[in-house]
């Protein structure tokens, strides 16, 4: 069974920059960015790497703020929650995200993110070319180039877990890792 | 016909559209969760622009950061300027800015560069 406090503690078990529970809104991410570039600022990091953690970063956030499904009504949460966690890992960072998405939903987003971890680099350039050139976009979003953009970015394999929470609902967390 | 110019946000880029002398330029971070709105203007300008271009269109693209759902509207307006150029009434060219590390950037202008048929420069920036 899912609990939301076992499933945070765990994911800030690390080195914390930053963390966010609750609604998703397009202010939030505009605050959220200039917080992230601030603390990035105040580092000696890499200006390669930071600009890769701000990308999965706007990315991730903006895939939650489009696609997100309404949390279970048995808890008492904003309507478009979800949480994240930015953290040093090692000579890198990991982004975490976490969020309720319908049972109905799940196999589609895993299909699909097991097709973004089975390509290589070359594979997902072309993927996202055919894409970005192809299919014509919703006024929601990329038509699901943003998870094949966080893959190209990071350059590392999506990490995803769903965990059941009740008969509806499932919860999504996924983990990326941005290393030099 | 009367130019485009659109202060940058922290979310939306400096865009500088001047019919007169050809020259278009969108600068800074193109990160807004609606691209498609933001984009509409410039992609309506472009249609009409290219009724009767200047001679020599020459464009300057300058971006620190955009997401992926910017990057279909920057599509649709290199899709104009391509349509603009094989109808050979103004030469246009693309010049694409990216900073000296930033590979990301690079290979994103490549993207573009192997989907269009357009004349495109990579123009590194050194700080």
């Amino acid at each position: 069974m899912f609990d939301l406090n076992t499933w945070f503690t765990k994911a800030t078990k690390g080195n914390v920059i930053m963390t966010y529970q609750g609604e998703i809104t397009a202010e939030l991410i505009t605050n959220v960015l200039s917080s992230l570039e601030d603390r990035l600022e105040q580092t000696n990091e890499d200006s390669k790497v930071k600009k890769k953690v701000y990308n999965v970063l706007v990315e991730s956030l903006q895939n939650l703020y489009h696609h997100i499904d309404e949390a279970p009504s048995d808890i008492n949460l904003d309507k478009n929650f979800a949480i994240f966690v930015v953290s040093r890992y090692g000579e890198g960072y990991k982004i975490n995200t976490g969020n309720f998405v319908r049972r109905s939903r799940v196999k589609m987003i895993k299909d699909r993110l097991d097709q973004i971890n089975y390509l290589n680099k070359e594979e997902l350039k072309s993927l996202y070319k055919m894409i970005l050139n192809n299919e014509e976009f919703s006024p929601k979003g990329g038509g699901g180039l943003g998870m094949i953009d966080i893959a190209r970015k990071s350059g590392n394999k999506l990490e995803y877990e769903f965990i059941n929470y009740n008969q509806e609902y499932s919860f999504f967390s996924l983990s990326v890792l941005i290393a030099d | 016909m009367e130019p485009i110019l659109i202060e940058g946000t922290p979310k939306t880029p400096t865009i500088t559209f001047n019919a007169e002398s050809g020259k278009l330029e969108i600068k800074g971070r193109s990160i807004p969760e609606n691209s498609i709105e933001f984009y509409k203007p410039m992609v309506d300008w472009l249609e009409e622009y290219g009724k009767s271009p200047s001679d020599k269109t020459e464009v300057n693209i300058q971006l620190e950061y955009f997401n992926t759902s910017s990057s279909k509207c920057i599509l649709d307006v290199f899709k104009k300027l391509e349509s603009i150029s094989k109808s050979e009434k103004s030469q246009v060219t693309i010049n694409w800015y990216y900073e000296e590390d930033d590979e990301d950037m690079l290979e994103a202008g490549e993207d573009y560069q192997s989907i269009l048929h357009i004349p495109f420069k990579m123009i590194e920036i050194n700080d």
